[in-house]
């Protein structure tokens, strides 16, 4: 333990007071090289009445980045407040805006959850960045009081046989395990996609769910007038610090390290420790508001916590404890180290809540306390460096309602579909016999994007804390929340973003519609929804647009399905040089189960032998967009047709039949559609079925090529013993949704059958299907 | 359980508990299955206490319990060798000494090791051998089958010898290393406990998953039987999904020994 008093030594810097920047109004700034434009300084400058000092400049610039204030997605962001209705708020705690949502579950539980995107360090340095992408989501969740109990990781990366593909994909998925596995946190799911537009560019999501009593919410506000300040945890050194570099000519001292990685290194151990012990400081009652230290670090905390308290708050920053003592104030400002939290804590817990410190051995360092004057200020050896509204940091920065317009290309992009391809010849003839299709499926799933991920999954530890009833690869991760009554929630991210290439509002539709599908398809009944925005420059006016398309399409989804965006994340300019990636709008949705006891497995159990397999919904030829489309080097047309009733109906269908005991195994089909869907069954527990596709053939009026491979929505296979077939149709004829009974389980076959098309035998798929991510990646 | 159980890591409120066995279940910083195998000890109608990695009277602690489990995790980040700092606990001095010292020749309190809690044993030097890096250098997570070579020790004797079971595996530094004397010594005195079957997932010389001490009172291994006790969230079985119980007879074990020798 650190005696908290002790200062240690800092370097001598010529330090850029308040009265000093008052003096010197002509002093040079270096704000471009710190990303701020030149209307933006300007507005700094008219907010504080005269020039910023070095240290408030270098919070105004992290503060009013594109990742802190959403300048230029605010705008469009709103419609997921206005599209909101009264019956979508019932079971809302807390929503966008805060560290995470927070959701009413019954009983005193609450359910906290929310996904973020670590890209542009995990290109750079994937263990690390994707790492710490983990340790951030983490301690959102921690801020909001909450016991995190599961994380996802939805990754994107380049193609599979591009060289610097496995560097990435390495170093990410060693990284997630590290930090999760080390954390006892189970992954329980997410997503693998390789296309080359990810190449110079990977998409590294990172989601985290918690769980906490009513009673243990917590916010990030500083309240309470002479309530003291406090930082805990890791050291503040120089990693993460990027642009801030630029303000060292305000050191004497030329010796320092001049270079300094801009990636944050994690210590997942201190971030353990860093969890029981804010746990331990909930339990107890001993802190009044909470904040984590992520992007713009201490900038971030003090600004926030001031801005939704009392309105105040004076901080000393020679009292942050440092691992390198060279840092300058704008530095320490602006660090991004990691496992830091801050904490406001009032005089008579201090004691307290040093003994909660000292029993897990972290280092604090009380900062300041909370004052009423609606200012932040910041001293350096009691002179003023900072005086600002905390509010015109943190809330107020600028706006941008950037412009837009349609992608030029988007008509000969919508006009380009698969099958007008197919008849002119730019894509090879369509397989039509048996063997032709028997030798599709087979190429399909050992494709990339659709082969086994056991050689990422299995490096991630899904068994602790016990609670885990599902994972993947099932249709969505399961954990139980309350082990008297079996009460839990499922949680699933997708995003196809092919579909939102060629039709961004569709898209972002469709991604929600399958992220609720997964989870009505493993039981659960969807009650929230948590986004990571993932799109190129907003400066490019078709980016932009494509940014708005999605974001008018999911408020708009939200509102039909009767879901609430509860928060999320923004990360914009993802583009290799001039090329955006595909626009990625990945959506979570997160479900309820009132015992997951319910949950329903996503393929043929040996007990589920015999019984009768059912397609729900109906088949049209879309094939645009498609996985096999992708095999056949195609991306054009329009995707799936969207209906978003039909979905919710689905939806409903799916929990009540899993809630009244009528199926035993249900599947969602999505990428890859009949055939993918079929082949992840029988591989699931290695079971086989006989199938037959005339009836749907025949209804839908569809080739046996399209009834397999065709990607419409809203569909789902389930598995229903004899004795409740009955049931199932009388519930589906009444509901008036379509469904057709296609074939049965056979254990004895071992094969996937697909009647009068081909034989093909489980251990053979399974063959090919293991094979791609291990000859890649070894 | 009581509802707050699983929120703020305190299992010490007591459950159903059919034999007034009390296991005691160490949390080191950074041990991440201790509500685990808390909640197995209650599962297999045994009483579990909390014990603290930093307690100075350990004899005192241990005094009024039955068994000791030191459960898995990544106590202080595996940053040095795995369980090389976590054996200096002052906790351990009384766990060694309660389990009979260390040339095993006390018949003392029973002691299981379970993942991090093997690596820490061994560390101890209560259990021959160390633990290793993967042979192929990743973590691994996975549904293990496993054949109990020995049933005579007080964590196997509910399992017949030779019966084969699975419960999940999860490690990144689970390779067992002994030099062949020592191995040839394990097996020659019955003390390998669990071996690895169909796959040895770490490269673990002689596919050994777990040892025993001379008496048979201290057993670690690197499996983990806490995830295998409650059908739903265990590993997948014959049963169905998650379905495998088959880690609940470590429990099981350890209390019937425990009343067997109060009878």
């Amino acid at each position: 333990m650190t005696d908290q008093t002790s200062r240690q030594a800092t370097a001598t810097f010529n330090i850029d007071t308040v009265e000093h920047a008052a003096q010197t109004p002509d002093t040079e700034l270096p704000w471009a090289e710190l990303g701020l434009k030149q209307n933006e300084f300007e507005e700094i400058v008219r907010i504080l009445g005269r020039r910023p000092t070095a240290a408030e400049l270098a919070m105004y610039s992290v503060m009013w980045s594109e990742h802190c204030s959403y300048k230029s997605s605010k705008v469009h962001l709103r419609q997921f407040g206005e599209k909101v209705t009264e019956e979508m708020k019932k079971d809302l705690m807390v929503g966008i805006g805060e560290n995470a949502g927070v959701t009413d579950l019954g009983d005193g539980w609450a359910v906290t959850f929310k996904i973020e995107s670590h890209n542009s360090p995990s290109y750079v340095e994937p263990f690390q960045g994707a790492a710490t992408g983990i340790g951030g989501i983490v301690r959102d969740i921690i801020s909001m009081g909450a016991r995190p109990v599961a994380v996802m990781d939805p990754l994107r990366f380049g193609a599979i046989d591009h060289p610097d593909t496995a560097r990435v994909m390495h170093g990410a998925v060693a990284g997630i395990g590290s930090y999760g596995n080390s954390l006892g946190l189970p992954n329980i799911g997410g997503e693998m996609v390789f296309d080359p537009i990810y190449q110079g560019n990977p998409l590294v999501n990172a989601l985290a769910v918690g769980v906490l009593r009513h009673e243990d919410l917590r916010l990030a506000n500083a309240s309470g007038v002479g309530n003291k300040v406090v930082l805990f945890g890791a050291r503040t050194g120089g990693d993460g610090i990027g642009g801030a570099s630029v303000l060292a000519s305000e050191s004497f001292d030329d010796a320092k390290p001049s270079k300094r990685p801009a990636v944050q290194v994690g210590d997942p151990f201190a971030e353990k420790v860093l969890i029981e012990c804010c746990l331990e400081l909930f339990k107890d009652s001993l802190v009044e508001g909470i904040q984590d230290l992520g992007a713009a670090g201490i900038s971030c905390a003090t600004s926030e916590l001031a801005s939704n308290g009392e309105g105040g708050m004076n901080v000393e920053l020679t009292s942050v404890l440092l691992r390198d003592p060279t840092l300058t104030p704008g530095e320490i400002l602006m660090s991004e180290s990691q496992e830091r939290m801050m904490a406001v804590v009032t005089p008579g817990n201090v004691e307290a809540f040093e003994a909660v410190m000292a029993k897990w051995d972290v280092e604090y360092s009380w900062l300041g306390e909370v004052t009423d004057d609606n200012r932040l200020t910041i001293t350096w050896n009691g002179e003023v460096i900072v005086d600002v509204d905390p509010r015109t940091v943190a809330h107020d920065g600028p706006v941008y309602d950037r412009p837009y317009h349609r992608p030029s290309y988007q008509d000969a992009l919508v006009a380009d579909t698969f099958r007008s391809a197919v008849d002119a010849g730019r894509v090879p003839a369509l397989p039509g016999t048996g063997d032709e299709l028997r030798a599709a499926v087979l190429e399909l799933m050992s494709s990339p994007n659709l082969a086994d991920v056991s050689w990422v999954t299995r490096q991630y530890d899904h068994f602790v804390q016990g609670n885990t009833a599902m994972a993947a690869p099932d249709d969505a991760g399961v954990v139980r929340v309350d082990e008297e009554t079996g009460m839990g929630v499922a949680v699933s991210t997708d995003c196809n973003s092919r579909y939102t290439y060629l039709d961004p509002y569709a898209g972002a539709q469709l991604a929600l519609a399958e992220s609720y599908r997964n989870v009505a398809t493993a039981g659960a009944v969807p009650k929230a929804v948590s986004d990571c925005l993932n799109f190129g420059s907003p400066e490019d006016p078709e980016v932009m647009w494509q940014f708005a398309e999605a974001i008018r399409g999911l408020a708009d989804a939200c509102q039909q399905m009767g879901v609430p965006v509860t928060g999320g994340n923004v990360s914009l300019y993802n583009q290799t040089g001039s090329t955006p990636i595909h626009p990625t709008p990945v959506v979570a949705t997160l479900g309820q189960f009132d015992d997951v006891s319910r949950r329903t497995p996503s393929g043929f159990h040996r007990d589920a032998d015999g019984q009768a397999v059912y397609l729900m919904g109906v088949t049209r030829d879309e094939l645009d967009g498609s996985e096999f489309a992708r095999l056949r080097d195609h991306l054009g047309g329009v995707p799936p047709q969207v209906d978003l009733a039909t979905e919710k109906l689905l939806g409903e269908l799916l929990i009540n039949a899993s809630r009244d005991g009528m199926i035993d195994a249900a599947h969602d089909l999505s990428e890859g559609g009949l055939a993918a869907a079929l082949s992840e069954m029988v591989l699931r527990f290695g079971v086989g079925a006989r199938v037959s596709l005339d009836e749907v053939m025949q209804r839908d009026g569809v080739d046996a090529f399209t009834a397999l491979f065709s990607e419409s929505q809203s569909r789902a296979i389930v598995a229903v013993p004899r004795t409740e077939e009955v049931r199932f149709k009388d519930m589906t004829t009444a509901r008036g949704f379509p469904v057709a009974r296609i074939g049965v389980v056979d254990a004895a076959s071992g094969a996937l059958e697909v009647q009068d098309q081909f034989v093909l035998p489980i251990e053979e798929l399974r063959e090919r299907w293991a094979a791609t991510l291990p000859e890649y990646f070894g | 359980m009581s509802t707050d159980l699983p929120l703020i890591g305190d299992f010490s409120t007591a459950g159903p508990v059919l034999t007034g066995a009390r296991v005691g279940v160490v949390t080191f910083p950074g041990t991440l299955d201790d509500r685990d195998a808390a909640r197995a000890v209650r599962l297999a109608g045994g009483e579990p206490v909390a014990l603290w990695h930093a307690e100075t009277d350990g004899g005192a602690a241990l005094s009024s319990l039955d068994a000791v489990i030191i459960p898995g995790g990544f106590s202080y980040g595996d940053y040095l060798r795995a369980g090389a700092i976590s054996r200096f606990a002052p906790l351990m001095d009384a766990i060694i000494a309660a389990a009979g010292g260390r040339d095993g020749s006390g018949s003392g309190l029973p002691v299981l090791g379970i993942c991090n809690g093997f690596q820490i044993l061994t560390e101890a030097h209560l259990l021959p051998g160390s633990m290793i890096k993967n042979d192929h250098l990743k973590f691994i997570c996975r549904d293990q089958a496993l054949r109990v070579e020995n049933n005579a020790t007080a964590w196997t004797r509910d399992f017949g010898t030779g019966e084969e079971i699975t419960v999940p595996l999860k490690n990144q530094d689970g390779q067992y290393v002994a030099d062949e004397h020592t191995l040839d010594e394990l097996e020659g005195e019955g003390r390998v406990v669990f071996r690895y079957v169909g796959w040895n997932p770490n490269g673990s010389r002689r596919d050994i998953a777990g040892i025993s001490n001379a008496a048979g009172n201290v057993v670690g291994l690197m499996p983990h039987p806490e995830h295998a006790v409650e059908a739903g969230f265990g590993p997948d079985s014959d049963h169905g999904m998650r379905m495998g119980t088959d880690g609940l007879g470590v429990f099981t074990s350890v209390l019937a020994s425990i009343a067997g020798e109060t009878k």
